[in-house]
């Protein structure tokens, strides 16, 4: 790697932290962490979901105060109070959900809270356009945010972080929102501002990207550094048992359970923006067979939340009809839909999936609550409600002192335990899962796949939404890929690679003969 | 989780700053505070006085039930004021046109005062639920119109007569009145009071034992949540309203059917906003409710005492406003101390906190 000439070892280091410890409320935290960034390198930090990344990147940029430990910058020990203090220090962050506001342009975004350094007129504006070189953003600053793409935004993350003079940049999973051809230009652009002397924090659990764009690499495994490994002569598999600091989970499932049988038929499918001016959904055929997960593949924002939602009834579609078994749901509200048994996963447990402030076996009840165990009639059952949720805890292994505890004391691993419990409960006859092991600990995903897979040997239709391109392939007997409101392409999930997925996921077209477009693409002959 | 001590530690500790808080202002005015409590305390035992409060805290509980049904849902009925005067005039003017035997007669009064008031709170309910209109603004807008509606009602030339100087509605014959408990010199205890009692236990019932609560609870604690769990809001928010407006018609006829026996210029206004404060008190639950309900009346039968004394009485007005404030943030620090607590200590008994590897 030719970058890792820029890296300069005389000087102090970029970035120290040492013996940093933060204590958390029912999650893991930060425990004795050490961590050396020399200045010019792309410095990867990496973990599971849950190690505490995420906790330590904060305590960097001055979000959160530690309770133990020094930060030092440039070889001066310094004490952030508030983000302002990072910046000044000349340490950026760009968030892994980006805070951009979309209906102001690209400068106004820029600027915002940052007027005093160049002001708001023709002076920022240079200023901006002479870093966007740098970040490889080629759009006037008077663009409306909106009309950029996930890339484009994230490149406007990173200006704005310039603008605000930061030298160390901090990138919070960079590439989770991107698709594998725009994470090839991310790194083009990281090399580019490597070479002029930039520091990057690059945090990651995608080891083959670590590997691919850093000069050093920290493990960090349950709040704390476990070591440091070279990555130009670590492997893969090296690094994941540091992660872990046992033998990975797999996503994949062995011989086919695919049936005949039907269960979930949706024909035409058609939801609107709410000001009607252009779909949301376009025609939308889907079928899932008992024992087969179908996996929507796709970038964020393209649909799938629509789908979810129209399917279990939280939105009204257009058109368009939805049979469970033979019985036609397109009329039902959501709890009609429930008790027809579709089990539901939501994308947003903390929204969707819970009421964090009540006890466990009252979240027992959510969604159930016309139905055995929980209910009799017109009454709660509460003793058969926690009767059921003491199952759950058991069955699932969710870490928790009791039932009576609120479900916001829990580790969101714990949290999706209980919901994913939950909703298999009942006999479901179709399970409906939107991102499944979205932050959750490594020991809680292998659980949540293991389940979803014993319920689809057991006959159980799944539908799979994932970011996870390695879950999704790995779990899938069938994966769809999802644009622009459309079912635009079907992948094997035997033979698909996530870059082909990715290709269908932008609408490149296909790269391989694992993807399949569907008729309707508008791209004319080729 | 049955943590008495956090339950009951706010309400102690914002009626002493309350009372603090009066204290001080009494000092600033140049009266004596301990002076000033002490004859509160001491008016309880004089006259009817402790049989008037526990007739107002009858009321006071009725209406801050009413108001804590929308609560529960986060809809905040502020029209409880508007849906009881109608509720009340519509029940006077019934009760007092229609011939039916004693207890029939009764029922049918009540029963009219609750499809009254849920009547008069339906149409802020239909307009939220269609039209998306905030319940806020329509059931204020609501209580104005019952106040012109309700001085229609008893005009002369529609159902009102004339007695002395004043204007109401025939009265009920003694068939429709509900028999109280006398006290003889210490007055009588409103028959009502144990309608009240028996709403305070539907209530709870209602809301920790019924599909329809758990709905309701939800709904208020996460709309999306609730959403997701097939909760239909509309719903929620039509029948909750309605059930808010039929307690609410109820809350007149205490006074009408064990006292007055009819709708006149001197009805007693003002009781649904206590209600919101109350709810507000006793923390939307039937014991609490009870509690802030007793000392509200309390404040206000004692309060009266404070004229002998040379205290402006107005002062009590001052002690319920601060109470309230101070009880709601009493709540609300407590609140987060605990949760806080919890998730510690559900991380310590996992031992995940600090949890190297």
């Amino acid at each position: 790697m030719s970058s890792s000439t820029s890296v300069r070892t005389d000087d102090p280091p970029a970035v120290v932290l040492t013996g940093i410890t933060k204590r958390f409320p029912g999650v893991v935290a930060n425990s004795d962490v050490h961590l050396t960034v020399r200045r010019g390198e792309v410095h990867a930090l990496c973990g599971e979901n849950g190690a505490g990344k995420s906790t330590l990147m904060k305590i960097l940029y001055g979000m959160q105060a530690p309770d133990e430990g020094t930060i030092e910058v440039n070889g001066e020990q310094v004490r952030f109070r508030t983000p302002s203090d990072a910046i000044k220090a000349g340490i950026g962050m760009v968030h892994q959900h980006f805070m951009l506001a979309d209906n102001l342009t690209v400068q106004e975004n820029v600027v915002l809270g940052a007027e005093s350094l160049h002001g708001i007129g023709q002076k920022a504006r240079k200023r901006i356009i002479e870093l966007s070189g740098k970040t490889g953003l080629n759009v006037d600053p008077g663009v409306l945010v909106e009309q950029l793409g996930v890339a484009d935004r994230q490149r406007v993350e990173i200006l704005k972080v310039l603008y605000r003079g930061a030298k160390v940049i901090i990138l919070d999973e960079p590439t989770a929102v991107l698709v594998p051809q725009e994470v090839n230009e991310l790194f083009d652009t990281v090399r580019g501002m490597q070479e002029q002397g930039y520091t990057f924090l690059f945090i990651s659990h995608k080891l083959d990207e670590v590997r691919a764009i850093a000069d050093s690499v920290t493990v960090i495994r349950r709040g704390t550094t476990v070591g440091s490994a070279d990555p130009k002569t670590v492997s893969s598999r090296q690094l994941a048992e540091m992660m872990v600091g046992s033998e990975l989970p797999s996503p994949e499932t062995r011989e086919s359970t695919v049936t005949d049988e039907v269960v979930l038929d949706v024909k035409g499918l058609k939801l609107m923006t709410p000001d009607g001016s252009r779909p949301i959904l376009d025609d939308v055929d889907l079928v899932v067979r008992s024992g087969e997960v179908v996996g929507i593949a796709g970038v964020e924002g393209n649909g799938q939340t629509e789908l979810v939602e129209t399917i279990m009834g939280m939105r009204r579609a257009g058109s368009g009809t939805i049979t469970l078994q033979d019985k036609d749901l397109t009329k039902l509200g959501t709890l009609a839909r429930r008790e027809a048994g579709i089990g539901y996963i939501p994308e947003d447990r903390h929204r969707h999936g819970l009421l964090l402030t009540q006890p466990l076996w009252y979240n027992r009840i959510l969604g159930y609550q016309t139905r055995k165990p929980t209910s009799r009639g017109i009454w709660l059952d509460t003793d058969g409600a926690k009767r059921d949720t003491e199952r759950i805890v058991s069955e699932f292994d969710v870490r928790t002192p009791g039932i009576d505890v609120p479900a916001a004391a829990l580790s969101g691993g714990n949290q999706q335990k209980l919901v994913v419990g939950r909703e298999l409960s009942g006999n479901p006859v179709l399970l409906i899962a939107s991102h499944p092991t979205r932050g959750v600990d490594v020991g809680a995903q292998a659980l949540i796949w293991d389940e979803i897979k014993r319920a689809r040997a057991a006959g159980l239709a799944v539908l799979l939404i994932s970011a996870d391109l390695d879950e999704l392939i790995g779990l899938s007997d069938t994966i769809k890929v999802m644009l622009r409101g459309r079912l635009v392409a079907d992948a094997d999930p035997s033979t698909v690679t996530p870059e082909d997925l990715g290709s269908a996921m932008t609408g490149a077209g296909s790269t391989s003969a694992a993807v399949q477009e569907t008729a309707v693409v508008e791209e004319g002959e080729n | 989780m049955g943590n008495l001590r956090g339950k009951l530690l706010p309400p102690a500790l914002a009626i002493v700053f309350s009372m603090l808080l009066c204290g001080v202002a009494l000092v600033i005015s140049g009266a004596n505070p301990l002076r000033a409590f002490g004859v509160m305390v001491t008016q309880v035992g004089k006259g009817s006085t402790l049989v008037d409060i526990i007739n107002s805290t009858g009321i006071y509980y009725i209406a801050a039930l009413a108001v804590a049904i929308g609560f529960q849902m986060n809809l905040f009925n502020i029209g409880v004021e508007g849906q009881y005067r109608v509720a009340a005039v519509v029940a006077a003017v019934v009760g007092g046109s229609i011939a039916l035997p004693p207890g029939i007669h009764t029922l049918v009064i009540i029963i009219v005062g609750a499809l009254a008031g849920a009547a008069w709170a339906a149409i802020p309910a239909i307009l939220k639920v269609t039209r998306g209109v905030n319940e806020v603004i329509s059931t204020i807008m609501m209580n104005g119109l019952a106040i012109g509606f309700s001085a229609y009602l008893i005009r002369r030339d529609v159902f009102g007569e004339l007695r002395g100087n004043n204007i109401r509605t025939p009265e009920i014959p003694e068939s429709g009145w509900m028999p109280g408990i006398s006290f003889g010199g210490s007055g009588t205890m409103f028959g009502f009071l144990f309608v009240a009692i028996a709403l305070g236990v539907g209530y709870w019932i209602m809301m920790n034992r019924t599909r329809f609560g758990f709905e309701l609870r939800a709904s208020g604690e996460s709309s999306t949540a609730a959403s997701a769990g097939g909760v239909n809001a509309k719903k929620m928010v039509l029948v909750s309203m309605l059930l808010s407006g039929a307690i609410a018609g109820l809350i007149g006829l205490p006074e009408m059917l064990g006292r007055d026996h009819t709708f006149s210029l001197n009805f007693t206004a003002g009781i649904g906003f206590s209600g919101i404060a109350i709810a507000l008190l006793g923390r939307n639950h039937p014991g609490g409710i009870a509690f802030g309900a007793l000392l509200w009346a309390f404040l206000d039968k004692s309060g009266l005492a404070l004229d002998n004394v040379g205290v402006p009485r107005e002062i009590v007005t001052i002690m319920q406003g601060s109470i309230v404030l101070s009880v709601v943030v009493a709540y609300e620090v407590v609140r987060r101390v605990e949760l806080a607590a919890e998730q510690r200590r559900v991380g310590r008994e996992l031992g995940t906190v600090g949890g190297a590897a």
